[in-house]
């Protein structure tokens, strides 16, 4: 957009007109919203240096995550080489906080893709099909919500033991509900939308019209949606750990981290405040940037 | 009302029947048997005992013969603690938990509203900025780090509360549970109380009672609470959920004999009907929470009797 005179009546000028009024009114006004917004800007930076440090990070840490020091037994920060100090096994808390916010960020990340698969393919279709299938998929939705979500992890982690994968799977099998429902919504609202009718005037079918017409119009929601799901799978899979069903020894995420700190808070605070304020301060970036992206995209509240 | 009332029993009866299925052959297809135990039985043993429990039918008659028992209201009897049905069980400990979640959802509920409403009358400024700061912080601190974190500092380092034990529900043990309980409910509550008054204050009957002189105070708590309070209705249910999460965490922390303690422990001990019967419990009370959500909606708003 490099100072194009506009001029009204010339075909060029229309052209450019709409694609320039198309542009603004979506992505172009949403990014300079969300731009304009302090939290958010400075929710994606804080992310983008954490994301950073737990891919980078472990790299460059003196220790390994899971190398046993017996001489650095509750070595206190900032002595023989910790730079936040060394567990009940002399391990590097620094290496084991990076290692921890690698895991559970990558749990993030993928639990939350499952839930977008399973959520946005099953609310756009009850939506779209409507009628019976609507209410017998919306039914299922209503029963695995009022089985209360935890049990439902923590009786899939006890029968199947718990490894990682299945961590992914578990969380990400629940977490879809909510997105399903968001979709079935939008979807209700989109499929009597002119361009859904043209599309079906035009011959294509359903299958067609959720992928090409409906699925992309649910961007807006879907992307908000997502920035706040992955601080709850990463909350869900921290509060498994917690309980000692998460991910397994010496492996470490955020939640393990913290369990062992609030073990031995009285003996070495560092091991839970380090692992804490690092676990507040990655969710509430991913909060910051979820409430901008919606206030960005979402036109209702402006 | 009462179609209404009776539509939302048939379709809360074949959910619980569906949870109680779902959570039957999950536990069954763990692997072990709650009695693996220390000691090795001999396998003439372990067949009694399985055949005293009805272990040793086929898998889908275990199943029918369940699921009449707990028809007639018979959870069946613990295959970890002898002696005890899970009926039992449950009544011996719903106490604390109860305790906990009702005292945390009320104040919360009292908090929150507060909060909210301050917030909305006084969008955009200071009070607002701190109100919403405080849900963000509420939201983004999960219990098991506010837990340790103030079991730390006031009771172990100030020495102001005792930092575990139920000690018969005494005050001073029940503080720090009920607050780490509360705040993140605080948050969540707030924050739907502010947006929901924000939207009904802009709203034209409002601006009716406005134009009608009536005083502001009126007009927040007669009019505006009201509409605004109602997403709040619908939250009952996932509250709920949320504290029994909650409860999983304080438990363990404090130390509490309550039944999501239980919950984690019957579970890994492959206590099968002990873990179907919280799965039961739990699951029950969502759905009736979530009926009486339905039923105060339709009673505070005349619009959802109509569709």
């Amino acid at each position: 957009m490099t100072g194009t005179i506009l001029t009204p009546g010339s075909r060029v000028g229309a052209e450019t007109m709409e694609k320039a009024a198309r542009g603004r009114s979506l992505w172009d006004d949403a990014r300079r919203r969300l731009l304009r917004n302090k939290a958010a800007v400075g929710g994606m930076i804080v992310l983008g240096l954490l994301v950073l440090a737990a891919i980078i990070g472990p790299y460059f840490t003196p220790y390994a995550y899971d190398q046993i020091n017996k001489d650095h037994v509750w070595a206190p920060p900032l002595t023989q080489g910790h730079l936040l100090g060394a567990d009940s096994l002399g391990r590097d808390l620094l290496a084991r906080l990076l290692t921890g916010l690698r895991v559970s960020l990558a749990i993030g990340l993928v639990a939350t893709t499952v839930s977008l698969i399973i959520g946005v393919a099953w609310g756009a279709v009850a939506g779209y099909l409507g009628g019976r299938i609507d209410e017998i998929m919306m039914r299922v939705v209503d029963v695995l919500y009022s089985l209360p979500f935890i049990f439902f992890v923590i009786l899939l982690m006890v029968t199947f033991g718990s490894n990682i994968i299945l961590i992914f799977v578990a969380i990400g099998a629940v977490e879809w509900l909510t997105m399903s429902r968001i979709v079935r919504g939008q979807t209700l609202s989109l499929k009597h939308k002119e361009f859904v009718e043209a599309a079906r005037a035009a011959g294509l079918g359903d299958g067609g019209i959720i992928a090409k017409h409906i699925i992309p119009n649910l961007l807006g929601p879907v992307v908000v949606y997502v920035t706040l799901t992955i601080p709850a799978v990463i909350l869900a899979e921290s509060f498994l750990s917690f309980l000692g069903l998460g991910v397994q020894p010496p492996m470490a995420s955020l939640g393990t981290l913290i369990a062992n700190g609030a073990q031995d808070m009285e003996l070495a605070w560092w091991l839970l405040v380090f692992p804490s304020l690092t676990m507040v301060v990655t969710l509430m970036s991913f909060n910051f940037i979820g409430d901008g992206l919606r206030d960005a995209i979402d036109p209702k509240d402006r | 009302m009462l179609r209404f009332i009776g539509r939302r029993l048939l379709i809360a009866i074949p959910t619980l029947f569906l949870v109680i299925t779902v959570a039957f052959f999950m536990m069954r297809a763990a692997p072990g048997s709650p009695f693996d135990g220390d000691r090795k039985l001999s396998p003439e043993i372990e067949a009694n005992v399985m055949a005293k429990y009805g272990m040793d039918r086929p898998l889908h008659e275990q199943y029918g013969a369940y699921l009449a028992g707990v028809v007639q209201g018979d959870l069946g009897p613990s295959l970890k603690y002898k002696d005890k049905t899970v009926l039992q069980i449950l009544q011996e400990n719903y106490r604390v938990s109860l305790t906990l979640g009702l005292s945390s959802i009320i104040l919360a509920t009292v908090i929150g509203v507060s909060l909210g409403v301050l917030a909305a009358l006084r969008q955009n400024q200071t009070t607002d900025y701190v109100v919403m700061t405080i849900a963000i912080l509420g939201v983004c601190i999960p219990t098991f780090v506010t837990a340790p974190v103030l079991v730390l500092v006031i009771a172990s380092k100030l020495g102001w509360l005792p930092s575990a034990g139920w000690n018969g529900g005494a005050l001073p043990n029940l503080i720090l549970p009920i607050v780490v309980l509360t705040l993140p409910q605080v948050a969540i509550i707030s924050r739907l109380t502010r947006a929901g008054m924000v939207e009904v204050l802009r709203s034209n009957y409002i601006r009716t009672a406005r134009a009608k002189g009536l005083p502001e105070n009126r007009i927040v708590r007669r009019h505006a609470l009201r509409a605004a309070i109602l997403p709040l209705v619908s939250y009952l249910g996932p509250a709920a959920a949320g504290l029994i999460t909650g409860s999983l965490v304080v438990e363990k922390i404090f130390n509490l004999p309550g039944l999501g303690k239980f919950f984690v422990i019957s579970a890994l001990q492959r206590d099968y009907t002990v873990v179907m019967g919280m799965v039961i419990f739990y699951a029950a009370l969502i759905l009736i929470l979530n009926l009486i959500a339905d039923l105060l909606h339709a009673v505070l708003d005349p619009r959802v009797r109509l569709s």
